[in-house]
């Protein structure tokens, strides 16, 4: 009985997280803002188009076009356990801007744009007033806001839109983009790569450790509109940062498709912990509408380096990701701790990749599923121990809860070893939600779904633990909203 | 305060209670205590609103009040407590962060403020030290890894905490050892008070040795059968129950 659910109606106050009433997702709002867009499909011409609107050099013009090249010769994968209707290419917009770019106080700022940030619960103003972390907002493809830039420029940290950096700091773009995720990677790295729009980047000089975390809000916020973001976060040697990624979508009754590429570079003795919520609009209780959101992370780590991956994945339709880490460098580390959520018709499926290279390489993995109503969450995840990966170690746990006899959890798990000293172990538990489990709370006062958010909460502990805290506040919240309806 | 009246409960079709009336005042401390299978664990269950039984005729009374078509959280906050004989287990959910989620809910649906935190650790060191816990126990998953002691000591240790009107003791004693029985004895006997009453369901007349009852019951095939004063449970666990079971035949 995943149905018992309304219409959720959005007031202005600020409170809507806290709202637990209905279950159908609560960020299905759009906002109008008036958008600058290209015409849908796609081509050699809309590339240039779409690099001419940005007022790019020519160099990125020509990756652009090369990228399309490679993306036309490939094929949409279709190896992961998930099923849905291949979107159209030709008919998405790969373009869309909200006309007024930037602005150096609040009050330039469209009033419904401030209002879609007060909705989200995360007004500019309360921000910037209590939180210290300064916010990088992609609206559609454009950054409309940028905060607490002088704070980190004192610092040397670069942390600006990915269109401004093409301009401002082509040298650091030109060499690192792609090297992680090269344009061939995949199918969605290619187009992407090819179309992308806008995203952020980020530098961290040689020995910085930057003091806030950097954090960036996405929002798909144009009918029609695929979202192409590009993300490139290079941390210099001995620097150490935090990022935070957040998203919600506006609800459409049409496929959205998204499919970004974030590149990680940690340099020697460097760490870079990199925290997503996403909750991108996940289809209503009957499987209609959602994102699809097909995703390329990974990340490069050089000796003694650490790269981080923290996601809670409770949105989209269809999930296709994994963030993954190169662990290059002796005695470099790389962790991943997941949270996917499933429920209704969404499919996920998600995971990670440790590719140990280095000798003394380590790597964790706490991958928490969580199915409920029809829905379908895969693990897929490789552990491979290069031949010079000597004494490399690695732990994998993976963990399976199911709500209800209608939902599917797998696992996939994929190990090689090439390395005589290398050591790998997996762990893999399966379980249900006991109906004595949550009597007993219920005896203790708290309703079903409270119950259930809080045997949830439990469960994925050991990845909540990981997010920085008002995130990890934010996340519990998001957990219980996904999850209502899902008893009775 | 509870009245339960010529209540019938079946669960598969299979009927367990047979017509159960029983009266209690606050104040009163009652024992339930009867063979294998004679329904008292479904008894408790079906006071606490366990979904899994069929009522099927008969009335549970909180204040005057049918309770019947209340959700177990609902009578959780008007003030029913159930002791688990077998508490379950929530990983990764700590002591505290369990007591303090129930006691606020209660307090919420009570429309009362929530307890802060500093306040709550307050109260939970006072009724720690009452039962003589560990204050590690505050941080670790709820039952998970607890000895049989420790759980029943855990659920004595919530029932102190959120202070019930009608407390529920199903077979807390069987588990324990003598030193754990005479704590979780002292710690019920502190919390007894006019403001709130007790049953005790136990297979042995030990515990009531430390937390004296008031009236006992004999519960047989669904029914309570006898009655009486403490004096009844001596006297079964002189003679057993067989007595018992032939003056119903």
């Amino acid at each position: 009985m995943w149905l018992r659910r309304k219409l959720f109606i959005v007031s202005d106050n600020d409170k809507i997280i806290d709202e637990v009433t209905s279950s159908d997702y609560k960020y299905g709002f759009s906002t109008e803002i008036d958008s600058d867009t290209i015409d849908p499909g796609l081509s050699e011409d809309v590339i240039r188009q779409i690099s001419l609107k940005k007022d790019e050099p020519q160099w990125m013009t020509d990756w652009r076009l090369d990228a399309y090249k490679v993306w036309k010769e490939m094929d949409e994968p279709d190896w992961a356990n998930v099923s849905y209707s291949k979107p159209d290419f030709q008919n998405i917009s790969y373009y869309s801007a909200v006309k007024k770019k930037q602005y150096d106080s609040l009050d330039e700022v469209d009033p419904e744009l401030l209002k879609t940030f007060e909705k989200l619960g995360i007004s500019l103003d309360e921000q910037k007033r209590l939180s210290g972390v300064a916010m990088d907002i992609v609206v559609d493809s454009v950054s409309v806001a940028t905060t607490f830039k002088k704070t980190l420029k004192e610092k040397g940290i670069i942390f600006c839109s990915m269109s401004e950096a093409i301009k401002e700091h082509p040298e650091l773009v030109k060499k690192h983009l792609g090297t992680v995720i090269p344009k061939s990677d995949n199918y969605y790295a290619a187009l992407n790569s090819a179309v992308f729009t806008d995203g952020s980047f980020c530098y961290i000089p040689n020995g910085v450790r930057c003091p806030m975390e950097l954090s960036t809000y996405f929002r798909i916020n144009e009918a029609g509109t695929g979202q192409f973001e590009r993300t490139l976060l290079i941390a210099d040697k001995g620097s150490y940062v935090s990022y935070l990624e957040g998203c919600t979508a506006p609800q459409r009754d049409e496929n959205q498709l998204h499919a970004a590429v974030v590149e990680l570079i940690a340099m020697d003795d460097s760490e870079i912990k990199y925290s997503t919520v996403q909750n991108w609009f996940p289809g209503d209780s009957n499987g209609k509408g959602g994102v699809f959101n097909f995703v390329t992370k990974r990340g490069i780590c050089e000796t003694q380096a650490k790269i981080s991956w923290t996601q809670v994945e409770t949105g989209s339709a269809v999930t296709w990701k994994y963030p993954s880490c190169i662990l290059k460098g002796d005695n470099s580390i790389g962790e991943f701790y997941s949270v996917a959520l499933t429920n209704n018709f969404q499919q996920a499926d998600t995971g990670t990749k440790m590719l140990h290279l280095g000798s003394n390489t380590k790597s964790t993995i706490i991958s928490k599923g969580i199915s409920a109503g029809r829905s379908h969450n895969s693990y897929r995840g490789l552990v491979r121990m290069g031949p010079r990966a000597k004494n490399a170690r690695n732990f994998s746990q993976c963990d399976s809860l199911l709500m209800g006899d209608k939902c599917g959890a797998h696992t996939f798990p994929y190990i090689e070893v090439k390395n005589s000293t290398a050591k790998t172990e997996h762990e893999a538990t399966t379980s249900k939600i006991g109906e004595d489990q949550i009597f007993y709370c219920q005896q203790r006062g708290l309703n079903p779904e409270a119950a259930i958010a809080l045997i949830v909460n439990g469960y994925c502990k050991d990845v909540l633990n990981q997010l920085p805290m008002e995130f990890a506040v934010e996340a519990q919240k998001l957990l219980a909203i996904s999850l209502e309806g899902s008893v009775g | 305060m509870l009245e339960i009246v010529n209540l019938h409960a079946s669960i598969d079709n299979k009927v367990i209670l047979n017509g159960i009336n029983l009266k209690i005042n606050l104040g009163e401390v009652h024992a339930i205590m009867g063979p294998n299978g004679s329904g008292k664990s479904t008894l408790s269950n079906v006071i606490a609103g366990h979904d899994g039984y069929d009522i099927i005729s008969g009335d549970i009374l909180f204040d005057g009040d049918s309770v019947l078509d209340f959700p177990p959280e609902k009578r959780a906050h008007l003030g029913l407590f159930l002791s688990f004989q077998y508490p379950v287990e929530i990983p990764g959910i700590t002591v505290s962060n369990f007591i303090r989620t129930a006691l606020n809910e209660i307090r919420k649906a009570k429309g009362e403020e929530s307890l802060g935190a500093s306040p709550m650790l307050k109260l939970m060191r006072e009724k720690m030290k009452v039962l003589e816990m560990d204050k590690g126990f505050l941080s670790r998953s709820l039952n998970e890894g607890f000895s049989g002691g420790e759980k029943k000591r855990n659920e004595i240790f919530q029932m102190a905490m959120l202070e019930p009107k009608m407390a529920i003791l199903d077979e807390t004693d069987s588990g324990l050892d003598i030193d754990a029985l005479r704590v979780v004895a002292n710690g019920v006997n502190a919390l007894r008070s006019d403001r709130n009453a007790f049953i005790v369901i136990t297979h042995y007349q030990r515990l009531l040795d430390y937390i004296i009852p008031d009236f006992v019951h004999v519960l047989f095939n669904g029914k309570i059968v006898k009655s009486g004063g403490k004096e009844l449970a001596i006297e079964l666990e002189k003679r057993g129950y067989d007595w018992i079971k032939k003056e119903q035949k």
